[in-house]
């Protein structure tokens, strides 16, 4: 790999620009495709420019054999999304497991005697509304949001918010009961039944979970069984 | 937010590679690009190798490393990149392989 090419990537990554880093193996000459530019020493054809595109999309690394050359296709995607609305105990156990596992975290409470640096040090705070903060940073499919306030004042507007973009998991603290209540007064903002489906409620997976790091290594399992497996079907959950 | 120093990404793994770099030491890059049936680690997972004998990130569960590391000091020495597969390890103590029976593709590069 030429120095230029790894500095160039590494500017990639702090950019938090998604790219694609195609080697060809016998040669070893490479081409950094940055979604926002182009360049290389290595040239693509049409069906190596489709192969970058598709590896992309569906964020998988794959190898591919073009017209006799073996082409390597590296996905570079920025890091995966997690929001946390509610700066609560849990939150404070959710970040740094949410960091260790390659999560870019963002805590949003308006309440700021929750949200302060000593509560959560080093993790990027937020004090807008939940539905300004979502609007703002823009969830994408590669980005998990979680309520846990408890308050319908701050979890709903943010579950609107979560359900209008394409985020891949969607969690809500709360009881069978709670959850109950939250459905229907989603359902009375128009939310269809589809929709509603896609929130995780009770939040995490049943591993009998108790103190605030127990229930946060159970949101977090779950989050990571929708990234690599989908989504549940909605009867197993909540049951 | 700041990644705890124990866990180590891909970001960390170029970031290492480079700073190696930048301090004069001959470095190779080792990266899965294939894999078939059970696989400890997944395409895209990389391994930085300094001629110091040092090394970060990983390639496998550790069954591979060692000879990786070897085939990477000889990339250094030589430059030109190698294309190394493993397979299910043998019986015979010295034949390198992979306990899990799975076979990878790693693509060891030197880092100009």
């Amino acid at each position: 790999m030429k120095s230029s090419t790894l500095t160039a990537l590494l500017a990639l990554r702090s950019d938090k620009v998604p790219g694609v880093l195609v080697t060809d193996l016998g040669s070893g000459a490479q081409t950094l495709l940055r979604e926002d530019m182009l360049g290389g020493e290595l040239t693509l054809g049409a069906e190596g420019e489709q192969a970058a595109s598709a590896a992309l999309r569906e964020d998988r690394s794959r190898t591919v054999e073009i017209e006799g050359r073996k082409l390597f296709f590296q996905v570079y995607n920025p890091p995966l999304r997690l929001f946390v609305v509610g700066a609560v105990h849990i939150s404070q156990a959710l970040a740094p497991m949410a960091a260790m596992l390659g999560y870019d975290v963002t805590i949003v409470d308006p309440r700021q005697s929750f949200a302060t640096e000593a509560r959560f040090p080093n993790v990027r705070m937020t004090h807008d509304w939940p539905d300004e903060a979502l609007a703002r940073f823009g969830p994408d499919r590669r980005s998990a949001i979680v309520t846990l306030t408890h308050d319908p004042k701050l979890d709903d507007p943010a579950l609107e918010g979560a359900l209008r973009s394409p985020a891949f998991y969607i969690g809500a603290l709360g009881s069978r009961k709670t959850h109950g209540l939250r459905v229907e007064r989603l359902r009375q903002a128009g939310f269809s039944e589809d929709e509603i489906g896609r929130i995780n409620g009770p939040i995490g997976l049943a591993i009998g979970a108790k103190s605030p790091a127990e229930i946060a290594l159970a949101i977090m399992a779950q989050v990571t069984e929708t990234l690599r497996r989908g989504p549940a079907p909605a009867a197993d959950r909540a049951s | 937010m700041a990644t705890d120093a124990s866990v180590i990404d891909t970001d960390d793994v170029l970031t290492q590679a480079k700073a190696w770099r930048d301090a004069g030491k001959g470095v190779a890059l080792a990266t899965v690009v294939t894999t078939w049936g059970s696989s400890p680690r997944p395409v895209g997972s990389q391994l930085a190798v300094s001629d110091a004998q040092e090394m970060i990130g990983s390639v496998s569960g550790g069954c591979i490393e060692g000879a990786v590391v070897t085939e990477a000091q000889q990339v250094i020495d030589a430059g030109a990149p190698k294309l190394l597969d493993f397979g299910v390890s043998d019986e015979q103590a010295w034949e390198v392989g992979l306990a899990c029976g799975g076979k990878v593709q790693v693509f060891v590069e030197k880092l100009d």
